[in-house]
């Protein structure tokens, strides 16, 4: 069972990671990194159940509640970026460099 | 440090004036103080509002005017002249009453064989290495004090005239006071070490007062090349020291006398060290190859040159020389070379001596010359012969220089009245002075015919006493049983002594040459001039009448037993606690008795010197010398020796040129502007460029590229956690 839901995470997490790697459209990447966190969620819940403890699943709650404030934060960056650029793709912007 | 201190109370001199050794130099060190205060103050009185400064920042631009001025416009006595006067020579004079005290003192406590060291405080305390600030008293340092002080008080007085009207008068003072206790410590150091403070700080006011009037640039050149030659020496000296401490493990020239015999007798060893010494002694005694820088110290007042340039410091050499007997005579091969390179630097001093047309040039080569008699009595380990030369040397050679420069005095003040630009000091412009100058004219003469060795004066008995010495260690002792470079000491010693001999000719006839083209003949100044020449003010002829008469009596303190005039041999018996087990190692078996041979050889002393004066007396025609500006060239040998054998071209082409270019084409250039500034300066600043180019090439601003970095680190950390 806990095997099971180990490696369904790891695929999950994979697929965001990946994901983040090789999009380019900020929105996709934003929803990868959302998919990287419901696997580590995922995991925190199963290990959780193995372990019989409540410290897991609090931990979910606060990662959702982090998560929602940063799609709050990441969206509204995004959206001031598309008004700049008129586009999110990550590869126009360079803004970072040194 | 309990039992020397023990030692210290028991020494017979301990309750005597001698204890105030430590005031002899403070006298004079006070001196400096005094004068170089008043020196600073007065240039800082005469600051930007006085109109003489003309617009510059303070008093030394004023000095410089007024100093290069000071031929013919009008000069103000210094301010402060009267007090400069007073303290300036009244501190050597009470040092000199104080040594006049001493050796009272040392007299009635009779016979010590020991010095009586004073230690004042730790100087250098390292490890094995003790080094104490003492001042150490024995009849050699006693010796050179009172020269020092006596001929110094002298000279001090006489520079009061020659100096006064000069706008630097204080500073004048305060570097010859500093002179003065410097030379002190040199003499009454009781380590090598302290003993080279002073022999540094005597090459400091050597220095300085070589380029007294530094705003001609030839004398502050002069300054530099004496500073310089000098520092040549001094590495030897250093060199000499360490060595010493190496092998002997104390630097006391008490232990170190004491320990000499155990280097070996004439081992490598002990001969290098003496020659590191002596290497010390050819630059501070201009003696050959490193002599240049005596002549070119003329440039500085005469006083000073009568002080420094001849009557002490150039001899501190022989002193050192005698001070360290003990370690010389354990080296045959070094006591041989002192002793060829003093007779060779008289010989060649002399000739140049022949042909100089500058009165001091003329009286810096004699001084060279006779240097060169002195290392030759002390080479040969006639210890007491060359300090007595020392002597009567600092007597009628700083008669000679005062005397010139009271001749110079006259003549510039003739100068100066009529506005003539003519050289002062050369020979060709003056003739005659005897009409005007009787006192300098007969004082002179004194010490011409002493500096000669005509009996009964001074230099007769010095001179003799050296050239028998020499021809004595030739015949039998250590010497002449050593060989030199595969030569018999024997037959290099008989070859000396006949150098000796021509250089006593030479000298004879230079000395000659110099008294019948200054005092002798017709004056070959203007008309105008001749009005204003007279003798020098009393306070610069007194010293001079001291001083004649001790060149003429100084051979009393030394009269060898082959003319008994008086006490026989008093610098003899006086000396042999400190040199005479030395020179009884050099002299081996001394024949017993005067021999008849010694009365040839004064005989033949007394006849070369008078055939000197006589062969100038025949050849050179005062009354046919023209005036320097209406001289002709020279031709020949004449002109050889007119230029000094070229031998500062020589070593102009031969060591500073190659030194001036090498530095500026290979270490300027190659070293310093090729490797150092473009490879490490630049190379540093482009290596960190490069550096900051690369990382900044990581900042693309791509996150792409960034998440991709992330995820390659963080599968790089896992990997590594995982297989380790």
């Amino acid at each position: 069972m806990i095997a099971e839901a180990l490696f369904f995470s790891a695929v999950l997490f994979i697929i965001g990671v990946v994901g983040v790697l090789i999009r380019r459209n900020a929105i996709i990447i934003f929803m990868c990194v959302e998919l990287m966190l419901t696997a580590v969620n995922l995991s925190f819940i199963a290990l959780a159940r193995l372990h019989g403890s409540a410290t897991g699943q609090v931990f979910v709650l606060f990662v959702m509640t982090v998560a929602a404030a940063e799609a709050a934060v990441g969206l509204a960056i995004v959206i001031s970026i598309f008004r700049h650029h008129k586009s999110v793709d990550l590869r126009n912007i360079n803004l970072l460099k040194g | 440090m309990l039992q020397e201190l023990a030692a210290v109370d028991t020494h017979p001199l301990a309750e005597t004036a001698a204890r105030f050794v430590g005031l002899l130099p403070l006298l004079p060190l006070a001196g400096f103080l005094v004068n170089g205060a008043l020196s600073l103050a007065s240039s800082y009185k005469r600051g930007p509002a006085d109109p003489s400064a003309a617009g510059a920042h303070d008093g030394t631009a004023a000095e410089q005017v007024a100093a290069h001025g000071s031929d013919h416009d009008a000069v103000a006595r210094h301010p402060y002249a009267a007090i400069t006067s007073v303290v300036g020579t009244l501190m050597p004079a009470l040092s000199f009453a104080l040594a006049i005290a001493i050796f009272l003192a040392m007299v009635s406590a009779g016979d010590f064989s020991t010095p009586y060291v004073r230690s004042y405080f730790d100087w250098m305390v390292t490890g094995d290495l003790q080094i104490r600030w003492a001042f150490q008293l024995d009849q050699l340092s006693m010796v050179m004090v009172l020269v020092i002080t006596g001929v110094g008080t002298l000279i001090h007085i006489f520079s009061i005239g020659y100096m006064r009207d000069d706008p630097g008068y204080p500073r004048f003072f305060a570097y010859l006071n500093l002179f003065v206790a410097f030379m002190l410590v040199l003499v009454l150091g009781a380590s090598y070490p302290v003993m080279f403070v002073g022999w540094e700080g005597v090459g400091l006011c050597s220095y300085l007062l070589i380029g007294y009037w530094y705003n001609v640039k030839s004398n502050a050149d002069a300054g530099l090349k004496a500073f310089i030659v000098n520092r040549i020496g001094d590495v030897g000296f250093l060199m000499a020291m360490f060595m010493i401490f190496a092998n002997l493990h104390t630097l006391d020239i008490t232990a170190v006398n004491a320990a000499a015999p155990s280097l070996g007798f004439n081992s490598a060893l002990v001969t290098t060290i003496c020659l590191f010494l002596f290497m010390g002694c050819v630059g501070k005694s201009a003696q050959l190859p490193l002599y240049v820088w005596l002549p070119d110290a003329m440039a500085g007042p005469t006083p000073v040159s009568a002080l420094i340039h001849a009557a002490t410091m150039v001899t501190a050499g022989v002193y050192l020389i005698a001070r360290s007997s003990a370690l010389f005579v354990m080296s045959p091969a070094a006591c041989i070379t002192v002793a060829v390179v003093g007779t060779l630097t008289a010989l060649f001093a002399a000739t140049i001596g022949l042909k100089q047309w500058d009165i001091k040039k003329v009286l810096a080569y004699s001084t060279i010359s006779q240097l060169g008699y002195m290392f030759m009595g002390v080479g040969v380990g006639a210890y007491a012969a060359g300090m007595f030369h020392l002597i009567t040397h600092a007597f009628f050679k700083a008669l000679l220089f005062l005397g010139s420069g009271s001749v110079i005095f006259a003549m510039h003040r003739a100068y100066h009245h009529t506005g003539n630009h003519d050289d002062a000091q050369d020979m060709r412009n003056m003739g005659g002075l005897r009409k005007y100058m009787p006192w300098t004219f007969a004082l002179m003469w004194i010490a011409t015919l002493a500096i000669a060795g005509v009996p009964p004066f001074s230099g007769f008995f010095s001179k003799d006493g050296i050239l028998g010495a020499v021809f004595e260690r030739a015949q039998h002792g250590t010497l002449a049983e050593a060989t030199w470079l595969g030569m018999p000491g024997s037959a290099v010693l008989y070859a000396l002594y006949g150098l000796g001999l021509l250089t006593a000719l030479l000298t004879a006839i230079y000395m000659t040459r110099l008294m019948l083209y200054t005092f002798h003949g017709p004056n070959r100044t203007g008309e105008a001039e001749r009005a204003q020449l007279r003798e020098a003010p009393w306070s610069m002829t007194g010293p001079l009448v001291v001083l004649g008469v001790l060149s003429a009596v100084g051979g009393w303190l030394d009269l060898p037993a082959t003319l008994p005039l008086g006490p026989v041999g008093l610098l003899d018996k006086w000396l042999e606690p400190v040199v005479g087990a030395a020179t009884a190692t050099a002299a081996g078996v001394v024949g017993e008795g005067v021999t008849s041979t010694e009365y040839v050889l004064i005989a033949v002393a007394v006849a070369i010197a008078v055939l000197g004066i006589v062969i100038a007396l025949v050849r050179l025609r005062p009354a046919a010398l023209l005036p320097k500006r209406d001289a002709l060239p020279e031709h020949g040998i004449e002109k050889l020796l007119e230029n000094k054998y070229y031998i500062d071209e020589l070593y102009d082409d031969a060591i500073v040129t190659p030194l001036v270019s090498g530095s500026r084409n290979i270490l300027w250039k190659g070293i310093d502007r090729g490797i150092i500034d473009s490879f490490f300066v630049n190379g540093s600043a482009a290596l960190s460029r490069g550096v900051g180019w690369v990382g900044s090439q990581f900042q693309s601003g791509e996150t792409g590229a960034y998440a991709w970095a992330i995820a390659i680190g963080a599968l790089a950390v896992l990997g590594a956690f995982t297989f380790r």
